[in-house]
């Protein structure tokens, strides 16, 4: 199952990031967590129960798509998507979700809480937890609520209760609190199903875990096309799930080089962007060490991005270490230029990515005439775009 | 040379201790260290004063929005310090800062926090999000510096963790005695005296009971139970309602003082006496003009 270290904490760390930064009263729950995951990850049956799940349920593995009127349209060498977007619920989130919800109920746990951004993961949990009939708490930004409408009315038609969030800046990170908070009281009977690699251990490896089913379906499909590793993966960075899904299966390929793009949103000042590797200082949020985007103060700053799933402060623990040992190249892109690219993408192939897969997208247009047009680039298509229609029709069709 | 373990421990040898805790700043400055020193004047013998965090994970409604507030107000910790040293001027009493890591970390890169902490005047440290397994560091720099590092025990504690907690606890034990997050609540939960029973057997160091306590009767039940207990959302939200010194000062004596039936609450019981009595008067003269006709 597990084929680097960056899927497997050395005492709770990648380097010198992660660690378990929590409050007395959940280092229980996180403890039990962290047995019964350990557990589940030797069990053949549940293994064999996840990946059925994943297939009958979910749709994998998801196809490898080769996009050449794209690839022309920006003079680009061969590029492949990993579509994640055809995932059921439409993005790579349903993946993490299966995995948890399989394993809350394995710890006997009979109610699920989670926190959702873009809505990718609140709707992945709604769907999961209906599917194995667990109900289900989502916390969700006010803003992120409006952002996002479409995704909101899917959450609860599957049956999944949604909470606003108004503290603070009402989005990502002050869902993430109110779900921490929940947890805090409920944790007897109730599992906290976090949606990105992030958190306190063993929230990144486990996600990191349950999301790595990307990678190796990636690899495996590379060879059967074109007989070797990709020479690019490109993904998005929020928390990190899909960028650290796929990485994880070329990670010990130093042939493979690898970019992660973050959230440069509307501009270069603290609060105008979710950039933690080009403006972050090293911190603690929601349990983990790692960058952070912050003030003189250690307060944690306001972020901005057209994409509700990238609009986080903090980044993934092993992506810190990854960004620390210059394994992954971190870049920007920004608002409009994941505009952009998601209106290129629709035209030239008919695939309406996320605003969040859109910054992958745009920063593979940014550097594609400068790549050798031989090379083959692979970029995680982690979600599909239908949800962000509201923002796009608001912001791009003047 | 301050040496605020003595201190504590014989705060502990003589009393039951009376905490309240503040959020640094709410207000201003000026209102934290009045409050502070009105509880004192009512009856509190330990302080505890928050450091204000912009994701405060543990904290209910209350200490969010005085957090907020604070915040707003630019409190952040070289504020508190400010605070703690004015403090100290007018008052002896074991401080304790209450914090979430991050500040604390981002601080440390600019200046030395345990160092001007504890020439503050400062007696100890509680980090709210820094379990033992984290805190190495964080202990090393307290002991060098003549702080108490308070650590914390829950319901979900078992006797294990209390057991290294045990070991490398200082000061006081705090014992959050309810699942969930701070704020004003009422009673104690079901398992609070089979709880303390236990942690009092296995502790080397005195226990004092936060979390949700908010009137006179449950914290005198906690303090038959326990060495200390502390009161924070409910002065806390008396504060940002506007309430004076000398409002706070009284409310202090009547959660703090261990007479059986406190003054309000007499007060409020003599009242309804007689009502009740006025109401009898009315059946009688009632059935009398009955009989008479």
């Amino acid at each position: 199952m597990k084929n680097n270290y960056l899927l497997e904490a050395a005492e709770c760390r990648y380097g010198a990031f992660g660690g378990r930064f929590m409050p007395e009263i959940l280092m229980a729950p996180i403890n039990e967590l962290e047995k019964a995951f350990q557990a589940s990850n030797r069990d053949p049956s549940f293994q064999s129960a996840f990946t059925a799940l994943l297939k009958n349920y979910a749709g994998r593995p998801t196809a490898l798509t080769e996009v050449t009127r794209f690839s022309e349209a920006i003079q680009g060498p061969r590029i492949f998507l990993k579509r994640e977007d055809l995932l059921h619920t439409g993005a790579h989130k349903l993946n993490n979700a299966l995995g948890q919800c399989l394993l809350a109920q394995r710890m006997g746990k009979t109610r699920i809480i989670a926190e959702t951004g873009a809505g990718q993961h609140g709707v992945a949990m709604a769907a999961a937890c209906a599917h194995l009939g667990l109900p289900c708490v989502i916390y969700m930004g006010s803003v992120d609520m409006e952002r996002q409408a479409p995704n909101v009315m899917r959450m609860r038609l599957m049956g999944a209760e949604v909470v606003p969030v108004n503290n603070g800046t009402a989005t990502l990170k002050d869902a993430v609190n109110e779900a921490l908070r929940d947890w805090a009281e409920s944790f007897p009977h109730s599992h906290y199903c976090l949606g990105s690699a992030l958190g306190p251990h063993p929230y990144p490896e486990m996600v990191a875990t349950f999301q790595s089913v990307i990678g190796k379906e990636s690899r495996d499909q590379s060879i059967d096309l074109f007989s070797k590793n990709p020479d690019l993966v490109i993904a998005c960075v929020g928390g990190g799930s899909n960028a650290i899904g796929i990485f994880s299966a070329f990670l010990n390929d130093p042939n493979v080089r690898l970019i992660g793009v973050e959230a440069g949103g509307h501009g270069s000042q603290l609060g105008e962007h979710a950039a933690r590797f080009q403006a972050g200082t090293r911190g603690v949020l929601h349990g983990c060490y790692t960058y952070v985007l912050q003030d003189q103060h250690g307060q944690i700053a306001p972020t901005s991005s057209i994409s509700a799933g990238l609009d986080y402060p903090a980044v993934g623990p092993q992506h810190a270490q990854l960004f620390e040992e210059r394994r992954v190249e971190y870049v920007v892109a920004s608002d409009d230029e994941a505009g952009a690219a998601l209106k290129m993408l629709a035209r030239t192939e008919g695939i309406l990515p996320a605003l969040e897969s859109a910054h992958a997208l745009a920063y593979l247009i940014k550097i594609a005439p400068s790549l050798p047009k031989e090379q083959y680039v692979l970029v995680n298509l982690s979600g599909r775009g239908d949800k962000d229609l509201p923002q796009i029709m608001k912001t791009y069709e003047k | 040379m301050k040496n605020s373990l003595e201190k504590i421990k014989t705060l502990f040898a003589h009393q039951k201790v009376c905490i309240a805790y503040l959020t640094a700043g709410d207000g201003g400055a000026e209102r934290t260290i009045n409050a502070a020193l009105a509880l004192i004047e009512g009856g509190v013998h330990l302080l505890e004063l928050g450091i204000p965090f912009s994701d405060p994970i543990a904290d209910g409604s209350v200490i969010q929005q005085a957090t907020a507030r604070a915040l707003q107000g630019g409190t952040h910790l070289k504020q508190v310090l400010e605070i703690v040293q004015a403090l100290r001027k007018k008052t002896d009493i074991p401080l304790i800062l209450f914090s979430y890591y991050n500040p604390i970390l981002a601080a440390s890169t600019s200046f030395d926090f345990f160092k001007e902490a504890s020439e503050a005047g400062a007696d100890g440290l509680l980090i709210v999000d820094c379990p033992f397994e984290e805190s190495y560091a964080v202990q090393q720099k307290c002991g060098e510096h003549q702080l108490a590092f308070i650590h914390v025990v829950t319901p979900s504690t078992s006797m294990e963790r209390l057991a290294i907690i045990n070991k490398h606890a200082q000061g006081f034990l705090y014992y959050a005695c309810r699942k969930g997050t701070t704020g004003v609540r009422s009673g104690l939960p079901d398992d609070f005296s089979q709880k303390i029973a236990a942690l009092k057997s296995e502790a080397s160091l005195p226990v004092v009971v936060g979390f949700g306590i908010s009137d006179h009767a449950t914290a005198q039940q906690v303090l038959g139970a326990a060495d200390g207990v502390v009161v924070g959302s409910l002065f806390v939200k008396v504060l940002a309602e506007g309430a004076d010194a000398k409002k706070l000062k009284a409310l202090a004596k009547t959660i703090f003082t261990s007479t059986n039936v406190p003054l309000v609450e007499m007060v409020e019981e003599l009242r309804s006496l007689e009502n009740q009595r006025r109401h009898h008067l009315k059946i009688i003269s009632n059935l009398k003009s009955q009989q008479d006709n």
